[in-house]
């Protein structure tokens, strides 16, 4: 693996929360172009790993590296790393004081410093994308959850960004709109862009993912191709931990 | 060829609707709620023909003082004494001045949403109130210059809230923003300034604005009392507006805050554009309910000797010519009192429509 191909890489990342250790020497590299599904038990410290990624969490030791910059406590670093790492959380949390669209072009405009009338082609180019252009002029909240989760990846994808990371994207949705969000992230899959998203949807993993990674009590405790990682777990809290999400 | 015949109609259901019913269901369902029906219209005969025959009926409008026949309201004292409630001391040829602003601050008030260019409203919003002090103190373009000293009246009175409201509005955002901010020194500075103004009474710091201002400086420097006053009136308002505010702030989730992160806007991009306009919208009914206690508290200013609408009522009552008026005068002012608060209120109302954004 040369460096060229490198896109995220966490070195020994340890985080606590006052004395409680929630990452403990977690290591992980990403090639580009790269899917990756994060799973594990509630409190396995997934969510906050990618939250580490783009500067939302802050860790104590360790390193990482995104895309060439190595991540430190620097304004103006933050702010270049998150330029170019797009992020869907588990609550959507869309501006609900401002249309669809104007969601879309508040990063392009502003951070990016894109025209306006670019920012909206773009900004309608990703709307039509995930099967929402028509929606354009509504207010988040007139949306369903399904609908508004979908705005919120067209959002990160306005600002063209080299990672996305995705937080339990479909955790809060009804169960019939899950699948119109897998969709479009299997489309996504499908374009080469780096991927990392913690989820419970195993059968999203075994279709997109490139490898599995399965974290319990803040460290990672196996890692896999899917095929593997499902049929021929090695930890057994593991093995325990898909008999019971599978048993359904 | 078929043939239909009438049927026979049913008779109506019980009324379960209509005036005899909801008088029967909700003021005389029984013997305890009649009797306390019945006292309480015995109440209301009590009070409001009498006060309706004073203030109108037998009310007096019009003639001299020496004419008046009628028992009621010897309203000639207020259309008498009317610009004085107005303007104060303003000088009379000038009263077109303060009245033109007027004009213009409704035209604002309710042309404002119509200014396209967002450029342009901060023009406006900035250009305004030079344009209206330069009107009402005069001193250039030609305009005769007016005192501080003769202002006075309702123009006082909206005078001091107007600039108590928009001067106190942007420090107290700073000061809430300031009492979350992660920089300890900034943080307990504004906790200091908050809690300090919240625990003493406006009455001590227009005091404070009049006579502890002035030691800071040096002989010669005049300070003028009504700018004390407003100063005074700003930074109080504004310690509370701040309070309002941390209100607002606190009831937006963090999502949004790690929303507007994560899309790469820095902290001051993030507050103004995504976390105000939120938890302003949120604060607006409290807001107002804060402009409307600063507009009933601008009547302190009477105290370190500033003429407002209260305080014109209670000079002209010593009027040797017109003794004996205070009631005409009180109910004057209460009413003006009135309809300038339940307008504040109604304005909020239909702003907080404008921003629904749920449906």
């Amino acid at each position: 693996m040369s460096d060229q191909e490198v896109m995220i890489t966490m070195k020994d990342v340890n985080k606590w929360y006052g004395d409680f250790h929630v990452l403990k020497d977690v290591n992980l590299n990403i090639k580009k172009g790269e899917k990756v599904v994060i799973c594990g038990p509630s409190g396995s410290g997934k969510s906050t790993t990618i939250r580490c990624l783009n500067h939302l969490e802050k860790f104590q030791e360790g390193s990482i590296n995104i895309n060439g910059t190595e991540l430190i406590e620097d304004v103006k670093v933050v702010r270049h790393i998150r330029s170019q790492v797009g992020m869907v959380f588990q609550h959507f949390n869309l501006f609900p004081h401002l249309s669809v669209l104007e969601n879309l072009l508040i990063a392009p405009t502003w951070v990016h410093k894109k025209p306006r009338k670019e920012a909206i082609e773009t900004a309608m180019y990703y709307l039509e994308r995930v099967k929402i252009a028509e929606q354009a002029h509504k207010y988040p909240n007139q949306l369903s959850g399904g609908q508004q989760q979908r705005v919120a990846i067209a959002r990160c994808l306005c600002i063209n960004p080299e990672i996305m990371l995705f937080d339990e994207p479909t955790s809060a949705l009804d169960p019939e709109m899950v699948s119109e969000v897998l969709d479009v992230m299997v489309e996504l899959a499908d374009e080469g862009i780096t991927m990392i998203c913690v989820t419970h949807e195993m059968g999203f993993a075994k279709k997109v993912a490139d490898r599995v990674v399965f974290m319990d009590a803040g460290q990672v405790i196996e890692e896999n191709e899917p095929n593997e990682f499902f049929d021929n777990p090695q930890s057994d809290r593991l093995k325990l931990f898909l008999e019971q999400i599978l048993s359904h | 060829m078929a043939t239909y015949t009438m049927k026979e109609a049913k008779p109506a259901p019980t009324t379960n609707k209509g005036v005899v019913f909801w008088l029967r269901e909700n003021l005389f369902p029984d013997v305890k709620n009649t009797l306390l029906t019945l006292a309480g219209l015995y109440i209301l005969y009590a009070i409001i023909p009498p006060l309706l025959n004073w203030m109108i009926f037998d009310a007096t409008w019009t003639g001299s003082k020496d004419e008046v026949v009628n028992s009621g309201a010897r309203w000639i004292f207020i259309v008498e004494k009317f610009d004085q409630f107005m303007y104060g001391f303003y000088p009379e040829a000038l009263h077109w001045r303060p009245n033109l602003v007027g004009i213009l601050s409704l035209v604002l008030i309710f042309g404002f949403k119509y200014i396209g260019s967002v450029k342009l409203k901060i023009a406006t919003i900035i250009l305004f109130p030079i344009i209206c002090f330069v009107l009402i103190s005069g001193g250039w373009f030609g305009l005769e210059v007016v005192e501080t000293e003769k202002w006075g009246g309702l123009m006082l009175t909206i005078l001091v809230a107007a600039v108590g409201i928009v001067a106190s509005f942007p420090i107290g955002v700073v000061l809430a923003l300031g009492r979350q901010s992660n920089m300890p020194i900034l943080r307990t500075l504004c906790i200091g300034f908050i809690e300090f103004v919240r625990g003493v009474p406006l009455i001590t710091i227009l005091f404070m604005a009049s006579v502890l201002l002035p030691l800071f400086f040096h002989d010669g420097i005049e300070f003028n009392k009504l700018l004390r006053a407003l100063i005074g009136i700003t930074l109080f308002q504004a310690a509370y507006i701040a309070e309002v505010i941390r209100g607002g702030l606190q009831a937006i989730p963090k999502g949004q805050y790690e929303a507007s992160e994560a899309l790469g806007l820095t902290y001051w991009q993030g507050m103004i554009l995504i976390i105000l306009p939120q938890a302003l919208k949120i604060s607006i009914p409290n807001l107002v309910g804060s402009f409307i206690s600063l507009f009933k508290d601008t009547t302190l200013v009477l105290i370190i000797g500033l003429f407002d609408i209260l305080a014109m009522v209670t000079l002209t009552n010593s009027d040797t010519n017109w003794l004996g008026y205070e009631v005409e005068g009180y109910v004057f002012v209460t009413l003006i009192y009135w309809v300038c608060c339940f307008s504040m209120s109604q304005y909020s109302k239909s702003i907080e429509r404008k921003f629904n954004t749920e449906h």
